[in-house]
Formats: structure tokens, sequence, C-alpha cells
């Protein structure tokens, strides 16, 4: 007997006969159910110590950040780049970097990034040390089963709430430990 | 207890850490004289229960998220069968192999075999409650393969030589003070002029884990949950160490208990809202990252899942008990409970400490393993309100301490006294006795226990009946 229908056969003996389970009562706030509120993104991410950008000239947003070398997703809206940067080769070397997102959700100050080529591979957005991340506000949505509607799972995800961070001392939540420790957000009307 | 083939089974013995060294009241006699870990416990679930709290009362559906997170769960157990075939199919249909471990050893076993086969000799670690219960480090040093813990809470753990004591932050028992010290002690290259303040304290564990982020070809996981539909896994964290982990090494090992399914992709929108708020107290955890078997260009492009029994099925063979099994590991029942807030986790002796880890441990292990932990509660039920899958831990504790081994004198006593109580003369005998021997402030053996740490109440100068007979 493999191991597989060894536990298997344990799992049908432990349920035996029983009757099939109840109805799963979704009354809670479900997707498509509240308008996404672009002022509660904005709270939310500054709460969570990321820097908020609501202008639309990205390059000059970048540029002012003084992001050293910056490393760029392939699919990067050229016209973000400020003039005059120095592009890094990959993200193993570079100080920081620009990404387009996904999905943003407004309750939780949440960016998703689903590895599309103006978003680069997962680890393109965790090594370097300042993430600038550029928002549209027809990707917020209010929630997170709004989210969920919008994402296709079969894609690599990175869910993205504030810079990096950790509770472990004392269980005060303090910001900048493995990945980036400044998170700037660019939002787009 | 003899097992038959197919038959749900316990965790084996002899392997991994679902077992203390002694009862609970003994080793919770042993933490309650330490003052600094009682102060360092009190400090930290009292910042935990306020931030938790804020976050959950932002939430106008927190009870309905609570009932559809409860009953979501109950639903997978009932079609676990179906389910973890479903994710298996999927997860090789996108590249990943499936691997099924009936017990600690046979998983120590299959990712021992995993790493060997690379050829490497480190692997890096993400937090991970299955690999701690079935001591999968232990296995992987006797192998001659080192593992690097990731997380800061289990790094402490780690250097510090220590266990850890709590479900999300295995070193809540350490303050910034104690944490300096242990690594300026044990970090190799730490700056000598180190300071208490965390954050510098975290910088510290940044530089010194960087460098075996970058050139560590094998990582090793857990997962929180797995979405039977898609094939699709999810790791919640907070410092990026996870995501590092998940998407630098070029092998990936994931072990992850069966009950960690979730049948669909739109019934994460559930737990995602329930788990952050329940644990770390945010609204979100800073990263979550999701895959699905592998991806061409980006990640690991060597992906194992081990799925892990070891007793779970045993658990699930329990009508009352088996909802222990719809756990999250959100570990806000540990935060409420009186009793872990003064004892702190390594009283508990298993890696499950608190009140989830009182009915889960005797459980996976079968109650003659882990007997006092059913007793390892006041019963007040705060977890309960706590839990955010509605888990019903006191029913479950009651329930398990009817299972617990009785010793028979005191089986013949409790008749004795049900006897005497059902027959009124008897019983006011009984009562003339007991005031004739005032001066008794402790039971006679085998009901010594009630009386070890309480006196018997004094019985009255007048008992109500003979009071009643003179009016």
């Amino acid at each position: 007997m493999s191991s597989k229908d060894l536990i298997l056969s344990r799992v049908r003996a432990a349920l035996g006969q029983q009757a099939s389970a109840e109805p799963v009562p979704r009354d809670y706030r479900s997707a498509g159910s509240l308008e996404p509120d672009v002022e509660m993104l904005v709270d939310r991410l500054v709460d969570y110590k990321a820097v908020v950008h609501r202008e639309q000239d990205v390059a000059a947003v970048a540029a002012r950040l003084q992001p050293g070398r910056l490393v760029v997703p392939p699919g990067i809206d050229r016209s973000w780049l400020p003039p005059g940067v120095t592009l890094a080769e990959d993200e193993f070397t570079a100080d920081a970097v620009l990404t387009a997102a996904t999905v943003a959700v407004a309750e939780t100050g949440t960016i998703v990034l689903d590895g599309s080529p103006d978003q680069g591979h997962r680890r393109l957005s965790l090594l370097p040390d300042l993430h600038i991340c550029v928002v549209r506000t027809d990707q917020v949505v209010a929630s997170v089963p709004d989210a969920l509607t919008r994402l296709d799972a079969t894609r690599p995800l990175t869910w993205i709430s504030g810079p990096s961070a950790t509770s472990d001392i004392e269980l005060n939540r303090v910001e900048g430990v493995h990945g980036p420790r400044n998170l700037h957000v660019v939002l787009l009307d | 207890m003899s097992t038959f083939l197919g038959m749900p089974a316990t965790s084996p013995p002899g392997v991994g850490n679902l077992r203390g060294d002694e009862p609970f009241p003994k080793a919770a006699r042993k933490a309650l004289a330490n003052s600094q870990l009682r102060r360092n416990l009190g400090h930290a679930t009292g910042t935990i229960r306020r931030k938790s709290g804020a976050v959950i009362s932002e939430l106008p559906d927190w009870q309905e998220l609570r009932a559809a997170g409860s009953a979501l769960k109950a639903a997978t157990m009932a079609r676990l069968p179906e389910l973890l075939e479903q994710l298996e199919e999927k997860v090789t249909a996108a590249g990943g192999v499936v691997h099924w471990a009936a017990d600690a050893a046979e998983a120590n076993r299959i990712v021992t075999g995993l790493v060997r086969a690379t050829g490497q000799e480190r692997v890096i670690k993400v937090k991970s409650m299955a690999t701690q219960e079935i001591g999968l480090n232990e296995a992987l040093e006797e192998a001659g393969i080192a593992a690097v813990e990731t997380d800061l809470a289990e790094l402490i753990v780690q250097l510090g030589h220590d266990k850890p004591s709590h479900i999300l932050v295995p070193a809540i028992h350490r303050n910034r003070a104690e944490i300096r010290e242990i690594f300026l002690r044990e970090m190799p290259g730490v700056d000598p002029a180190l300071t208490d303040d965390p954050a510098t304290l975290a910088a510290a564990a940044r530089r010194y884990l960087r460098e075996t982020f970058l050139s560590t070809k094998v990582a090793v996981s857990g997962a929180n949950f797995a979405v039977a539909e898609t094939g699709t896994l999810a790791v919640l964290e907070s410092e990026g160490n996870g995501r590092m982990c998940l998407t630098l090494p070029e092998t990936l090992i994931t072990v992850m208990g069966i009950e960690k399914l979730v049948p669909t992709w739109q019934d994460l929108e559930v737990f995602l809202q329930l788990l952050p708020r329940a644990s770390t107290g945010e609204r979100m955890n800073p990263y979550t990252s999701m895959w699905t078997g592998v991806t061409p260009g980006d990640g690991p492009q060597e992906f194992h899942l081990v799925l892990l029994d070891n007793g779970r099925t045993a658990v699930l063979a329990d009508e009352v008990g088996r909802q222990a099994l719809h756990c999250i590991r959100c570990s806000a029942c540990l935060n409420v409970c009186p009793v872990y807030e003064r004892t702190g986790g390594h009283a508990y002796g298993s890696v499950y400490p608190g009140p989830i880890g009182a009915v889960l441990s005797p459980q996976l292990t079968g109650v003659e393993d882990n007997a006092s932990l059913p007793y390892a509660s006041s019963l007040c039920g705060a977890c309960f309100d706590a839990c955010p899958v509605k888990i019903d831990i006191p029913s479950i504790l009651v329930h398990l301490r009817n299972e617990v081994p009785h010793p028979r004198a005191e089986k013949a006593a409790m008749a004795a006294a049900a006897y005497t109580m059902d027959h009124p003369a008897l019983y006011t005998r009984a009562q003339h006795a007991a005031k004739l021997s005032k001066h008794a402030k402790k039971l006679p053996p085998p009901l010594n226990g009630w009386t070890a740490s309480r006196d018997l109440p004094e019985p009255p100068p007048e008992t109500f009946r003979d009071w009643w007979a003179k009016r």
C-alpha cells in the first residue's frame, strides 16, 4: 500500500458515514459589494509606513528619490524613467526597483504584483532596498474578496502591505528586515 | 494500542516535538518561578491583544467571516480525500511533485532524500510549524545537512539553543535585552556596539542572513493555505525572509499538513481577512507569496510538496475533537489565555502550546502521551471567543479529560459519592462526619489532585438540612 493510499484510506475511515457538511454561510461583505475608496488606500498605506505620491509625473518622483542604480522589469513604461538614471543590470546589484502593479486593496493597504512584464519576476522587487511602485487608481479595489476576483491564481503573486517589517521583538511592529526597507507608491489618476 | 493498516493512526513516539519531558503542572511550576519570563509574556500578549482588537473592530462583518471560516473548514474536512487528490493533480500539472508522508519519520526521510539528491549541504527555512512538529531540523542535521532558520524569532531561538514557545513568535519569551545578548554571543560578524533597539536588532539579522539567502540552493517551507481548485500554495509572512526562501533557491520543498486545504481560490477571501487580524493584529501582513507549481524564469524550477498526516487522521476520527484541525495557526488563543500568559509555551512540552496545543497535541499523539494537557486550562472560554474559526476549545478540553486514563480508585470514590448522594440518610450522616473532620485541609489519594493547590473548603457549623429541621 503506498503512503498516498494509506493516508486516503485513513481519512475515509476517520470520516466514516458522516452526513455531508452544512452549507457555508457567506454573509460577509462579498466581492462587488463596496465601492473602492482611494483615500482609504492612501490612509492605510501611510499607516504602515509606505510613502504615497499623488502626482502624475513618475519620472520626477523617481528622480527626487535619488534611486542610485535602478533596476526595472522588461515591460516598464520607459517614460517613467528619470532622465540620465543609472540602470542596474540585475536586482543583485541594484539600489532601487521601479515596477507597476496589478491590484491594490484599499481596506488593507495592500498592493499585489503578478509577475507581468511591467512587474517582473518576484525577486526583482525583493532585493533592492527601495521599491517604487506605480499604481493606477483604476487598479484599486475595495476589499480582499474584490482583489481575488481580479487575480489569476496560476501566476506567481506577491501581496505587499508596507515595507518589510517584523513583530518578533516584544510583538511591536518594526519596519525593515529582509525585504525593501522603503516602499514608495506613486498613485496615478 | 495496535493499529490496522488504513485505520487512523496517531503520531509515532521517538520522532518530532509533540511530547514533553515532564507533565504540564511540573513544568508550569518551574516557569512560574521565572519572573523575567512572566514579565516578557505579560507585556507581549498585552500588546498583541490591543493591536488585534483594534483592527478586528474595523471590520463590520468579523462575526460573519468567523462563521464562514468555521463552516468552510468543516466542509473541507468532509471532502478531504477528493480535495487532496485534486490538489495533487493541479500541483503536478503545474510542474510540481507531490509526496505523501504517513508520519514524521517518513516526512523527514522524504525531505532528507530530496535535499541529498541536490548535492547540497545547507537549506534555508521559512518558519513552519509542520517541520517543527516532525523535528526536521534534527533529522537534516543527522544527515549532515545544516538547516538555517530565517524568521527573526526562529533565528533568535536557533542562535540561543532554545526552544520555540509560541506559534507565531517563537521567541516571545525573550525581551530585547536578552535578544541583544544572544546576538552578541552567537551571531558571527555582529557589530560589538549592537544596541537593544528593535530596529537595530532587525538590521543585524538582515546583514547576517543576506549572504546566506543569496548562496543557498535549497529552501524548505511550510504553507498557510493550499487551494485544491488551482494547486496554489500561500505563505503569509512579515519580514521578507519568506519571499527570499520562496524565490531565490533552485529547489523548494514545502511540508504541509493535510488539513491546510481550502476548496476554491475565492475561499481564500475569508482566511486572508481572518488570519492577519487575529494573528499579528495587522490589517494585512507585509508579505504574502502565492505560487502554483513552477513558473518558468521565476523562482525555484524544482518544487516538491510533502503532504503530512502524522496523527491528523486520528484527530479527524474524533467527532468532537476533529475541529482542532480547523486551526489556521494564528495564535490568538495563546495571547488571550490566562494560563499561557503565566506559564509560557515551554511548559506545554509540545511545539503546539496554549489552548490549541492543549487540544491538538494530545489528539495527535494519543491522549495517554499528553495526559496532563487537557487540564492545562481554567475553562474560562476566552480562547473560543478569540478563535477566528470558532474552534470550541473548552468543549474539546472537557471531552479529552474524559478520555484521559483515570485511576481506578478515583472511579470507585466517585461511585461511592454518587451512591451516598442518592440516599438521603447516608448523605446526612456523611455531612455530619465531614463536620467532625474539620481540621482536614487535604483530600487523600486518589483525590489529592484537587487539593494540591487549594484547601478543602471548611464545612459550615450547621448544615442546611439541620437548620431546616429546626424551623
